[in-house]
């Protein structure tokens, strides 16, 4: 299970009590988060940079569990096409998260954790939850925000739900809703975690022992869904692992079993599985379309933003047609909105990746 | 920066503060124009990845796209003014794509090469072989345009489809010329629409 966090950790608590999209209160809610560069004067260079399912704040700074560089290190700090030089860059962990954010590992209030009585969140509430932290920050309105994956999801609720608070808009590698593929995926993950017999119901946080093997698949099965075919084949193809010829056992022989073997074993030490199964849930119930029968386009009737939607060609789980859906409706309602779709050969994962494309038209987008 | 001739008298045609979609828009050169000196409230739609990456590099609001299929999905009357430049010779069907074009913006301005221009009937007539020229820059084996046009076709089109001219103009040389036997003497032609 995921080791302790040190509490040194940069958070708030949010002052009112957080009201969430299932009608459900929480009170105490507690928002970890992590910045670069200074804020201006007068509170104009904000960007909010929304992470994805597994990422956290720790955008550009190393990891205080795993020790290793932050996830967008490649994009975000001086000089970089987000540069920390100009821009006050902030990131806070999602509510339901596991690096500091009130989540299923917090504790309620009879001291217990709450495992599997934290109320199930969704995307909305997790913009909502950083909306008031702005608010305690005195940010009234963003330079841009930016996300990829689950964090475009994030920056799409924010466009449509809070459209005075941000300038620009950039949704990378992302969708307007959960497919019924990407909903399948995201199961799988969830019943190899509640099939472990350590996740115990989620009460596991007791004890030293927590579902690491079903988290572990989990991440296996999803970390499949971030590459691409021809990225597999290329870094891995039939190649064996140390060792010469088949073993005639399950042993793993190819080098893409061990990858993925180190993978799952890996996240399991730094990511709660009940997280894991919150956050999944919020992903899976996202549907921007939804609370207006299906018609994207009112769900942006009243953006001001400027747009940005990048999508990458080899990218299988929120494919191009996704980020067209996202472009026809901001069309449908004027907004100004850019699209490109990249050539990269990583997948999903091309997002966090080396696609110097990427880096111009973000910096372009972002001066 | 100036513009090719046909695009500066399209920049020149617009009027101030409109909504204006410029399909094909490349690296932005007209959209950009149009911005500073027109205040208009420019879109643009562009083929190729790398241009489109410019053209947000310079703050402008490009989607990459491909106009045989992706005007559809722009709603009726979405732009006051909408620009074809240099695309309709491109275009799998350039009939559907007008009446695209016709249906987004209450205005629209097109631009072609016109493939009777004397030189290339000359050419054509004289060595016998697709003319190659400083317009029409590619062999005819690699070239995206597969719809030749002469100003003459393109009127009959029009005529056909009952469009409204509201203008055209014509270059040669990278001047503007009179309309007289313009079939003959335009490399180059502007037309103003309307339905």
């Amino acid at each position: 299970m995921a080791a302790a966090i040190s509490t040194d950790l940069q958070m708030i608590t949010l002052t009112a009590p957080l009201a969430l999209d299932s009608g459900k209160v929480l009170a105490e809610v507690r928002v970890a988060y992590d910045t670069y560069g200074e804020l201006a004067a007068d509170k104009s260079n904000a960007i909010l940079i929304f992470h994805a399912l597994t990422g956290d704040q720790f955008v550009a700074r190393t990891h205080p569990v795993t020790g290793k560089p932050g996830w967008w290190e490649r994009m975000v700090g001086p000089g970089l096409p987000i540069d920390t030089d100009r821009f006050h860059v902030i990131c806070a962990n999602v509510i339901g998260g596991c690096m500091g954010s009130t989540g299923p590992a917090s504790l309620a209030e009879d001291g217990q954790p709450y495992a599997m009585r934290f109320p199930v969140i969704t995307v909305r509430d997790m913009v909502r939850a950083q909306m008031a932290l702005l608010d305690q920050l005195g940010i009234e309105r963003l330079h841009a925000v930016v996300g990829g994956s689950m964090g475009g999801m994030l920056a799409l609720v924010l466009a449509a739900h809070w459209p005075d608070r941000a300038a620009r808009v950039l949704a990378i590698a992302t969708t307007a809703r959960h497919s019924a593929q990407n909903i399948a995926f995201h199961e799988v993950g969830r019943q190899a975690i509640m099939a472990d017999p350590d996740w115990q119901g989620g009460d596991y946080y007791a004890g030293g022992k927590g579902p690491d093997k079903g988290l572990s698949v989990a991440r296996m099965a999803a970390h499949i869904t971030y590459l691409s075919e021809a990225g597999l084949t290329d870094k891995f193809g039939r190649r064996l692992q140390d060792r010469d010829a088949k073993s005639f056992g399950f042993d793993a022989d190819f080098q893409v079993e061990s990858y993925l073997r180190h993978q799952g074993i890996a996240f399991t030490s730094r990511f709660d599985a009940n997280s894991y199964l919150y956050i999944t849930r919020a992903m899976d119930y996202f549907d921007l379309a939804e609370e207006h029968g299906g018609r994207l386009a009112e769900a942006f009737a009243g953006a001001t933003a400027r747009f940005c939607v990048i999508s990458f060609d080899t990218d299988w789980l929120y494919p191009t047609a996704e980020s067209r859906a996202i472009v026809h409706a901001l069309n449908a309602v004027a907004a100004p909105v850019s699209f490109v779709e990249l050539s990269a050969p990583h997948g999903h994962d091309s997002f966090l990746l080396d696609v110097p494309a990427l880096d111009r038209v973000v910096k372009g987008f972002i001066e | 920066m100036s513009l090719r001739a046909d695009l500066a008298k399209i920049a020149q045609l617009v009027p101030d503060g409109v909504r204006v979609l410029d399909i094909g828009c490349g690296e932005g050169e007209l959209m950009d124009v149009l911005r500073r000196e027109r205040h208009v409230d420019a879109r643009g739609l562009e083929i190729d990845p790398e241009l489109v990456e410019r053209c947000v590099s310079r703050g402008l609001s490009v989607v990459q796209g491909d106009a045989d299929r992706d005007l559809a999905d722009y709603p009726d009357a979405a732009f006051d003014v909408a620009i074809l430049s240099q695309t309709l010779q491109t275009a799998q069907r350039p009939d559907y794509m007008l009446d695209q074009l016709l249906r987004i913006g209450r205005t629209a301005f097109v631009s072609f090469p016109n493939f009777a221009y004397w030189k290339m009937r000359v050419s054509l007539l004289v060595l016998g072989r697709m003319p190659v020229t400083r317009h029409l820059p590619v062999s005819w084996y690699e070239t995206a345009n597969i719809h030749h046009v002469t100003v003459e076709d393109f009127r009959l089109l029009l005529a056909a489809k009952g469009v409204t001219v509201e203008g055209c103009w014509f270059f040669a040389g990278g001047r503007e010329i009179g309309g007289a036997n313009a079939n003959w003497r335009a490399e180059h032609a502007v037309f103003r629409l309307s339905r």
